[in-house]
């Protein structure tokens, strides 16, 4: 339980480690808060025998929030972004949804940054940046690009950086005014990973819904996001009853059987989730 | 710890309990195997070695954090505090008072990741409720305890500490 050798690299600027990620390729890996990664080295899951540890690189500590977003940058923990006010504000989902990642002592070192870069299907955040149809900002050696999520994450654990490629922040875009949302997963033991878990953003604009998204957690291979706005554009909020999702939640997940749950009962209460995440939603929408 | 003859050492200084402390280690030296092997600070207890069992839970800058999931070498920028940083047998802190006034351990295992849990959790929330309390160990295992009797003692220190400050 102990990790292999590997080498050590601080660098103290982006470039920097950029530059190191070119140098040593397939046999480096970006340790930020290490919370994932850690664990998986301790169990020699994987033995990089490079570590380019980003703790000391200047600049990427800082939450902003804008008209149009919440960016994120990668050394931000998962703490600092739960308790971020203005973050709060802007976007709710961003807290109801990290106060479900692990347990609080995990989430102080553990960044939002990285579990979306480690793009584990039972992770919140790579699920939460989903929804918000967020992208992640990422240097390499030949510049800097922006990556949508969806051509972000590729497969359980694998995403679509290269291995020069260092991701620096993410952007939550902004719900539009009148969103409520909500977050629900449920797990064995607290702080566990979820069985399933469902984020909700329900849009209301004069009186009506307008818009209506899901995204899954434990239940997909990737993070998938469910766009149920057609289904129930332009009727009263109130009025509705979110129990008629079932069958397009059940058609959208693809759970699978484990030593935890089995897939139908995964499906079950993804569906059930949805429902009560739904209605949550739905009464905080204005 | 005896290293292979060829792996690097590497000048590791860490505050650890207001003192800074030396010593050459690897870069793959845990923190929690950096205090126990290294410092012989062995009041930290290593037991899942993966971040689930919270007996390894140290205060970095006075947030808890697991050292099994950190490395020495990540840690120089910040001031450590174990569970020898808490208190002596002479002079325990509130925590620790309380644990041995509410039969909060029965082996012992798990306590000072416990200790260290609860002392930063107190810091921020004074007066926690019964229900409260037990979230907030909630990241931490115990075999023995069935965790009632910790559950009163985060209720006693945090008395203790109320009483100490009223002083």
């Amino acid at each position: 339980m102990k990790p292999a050798p590997f080498v050590h690299h601080a660098p103290r600027s982006v470039d920097e480690a950029v530059a190191v990620l070119g140098e040593v390729g397939h046999d480096g890996k970006v340790l930020a808060g290490g919370q994932s990664l850690v664990p998986i080295l301790n169990m020699r899951l994987a033995s990089p025998g490079h570590l380019v540890d980003i703790n000391q690189v200047a600049g990427l500590d800082a939450v902003a929030v804008d008209d149009g977003s919440v960016r994120v940058g990668a050394l931000v923990r998962h703490t600092g972004l739960e308790r971020d006010e203005r973050a709060y504000a802007a976007l709710p989902l961003l807290r109801q949804a990290l106060v479900h990642v692990a347990h609080p002592v995990i989430r102080n070192r553990g960044t939002t940054v990285g579990s979306i870069a480690h793009a584990d299907a039972a992770g919140e955040m790579p699920t939460i940046l989903a929804m918000c149809d967020g992208v992640v900002e990422v240097c390499g050696m030949s510049g800097s690009r922006e990556i949508p999520w969806h051509d972000f994450f590729l497969g359980p654990l694998e995403t679509s950086l290269s291995e020069d490629e260092l991701a620096t922040a993410v952007r939550f875009p902004r719900f539009p005014s009148g969103t409520g949302t909500a977050f629900l997963e449920r797990a064995r033991r607290h702080g566990d990973y979820a069985l399933a878990g469902v984020g909700a953003a329900v849009t209301v604009t004069d009186g009506v819904v307008s818009g209506v998204r899901l995204g899954f957690v434990s239940v997909t291979d990737v993070p998938t996001v469910l766009d149920l706005s057609a289904a129930y554009a332009g009727q009263e909020p109130a009025a509705v009853d979110w129990a008629s999702s079932a069958d397009a939640v059940g058609d959208a997940v693809a759970p699978e059987d484990d030593i935890h749950a089995t897939a139908a009962y995964r499906r079950m209460l993804a569906v059930e989730l949805a429902r009560l995440a739904l209605t949550d939603a739905a009464g905080r929408a204005a | 710890m005896s290293e292979p003859v060829d792996e690097e050492l590497l000048d590791v200084t860490v505050t650890v309990n207001d003192v800074p402390r030396h010593a050459r280690v690897p870069a793959r030296r845990l923190l929690s195997d950096f205090l126990r092997h290294d410092l012989g600070l062995t009041g930290t207890h290593v037991g899942c070695e993966h971040g689930v069992c919270g007996a390894c839970t140290v205060l970095v800058d006075d947030a808890p954090m697991r050292s099994c999931l950190m490395f020495a070498v990540s840690a120089q920028p910040h001031r450590i505090t174990t569970v020898e940083g808490l208190g002596t047998q002479d002079a325990m802190g509130p925590v620790q008072q309380a644990f041995t006034e509410c039969h909060g351990l029965q082996c012992g295992f798990c306590t000072p990741g416990f200790v260290t849990t609860i002392t930063a959790y107190l810091d921020e929330n004074p007066d926690p409720t019964a229900e409260e309390a037990r979230e907030a160990i909630s990241g931490n295992l115990c075999r023995c305890t069935g965790y009632q009797n910790i559950v009163k003692s985060v209720l006693r220190a945090a008395e203790l500490r109320q009483e100490a400050k009223g002083q």
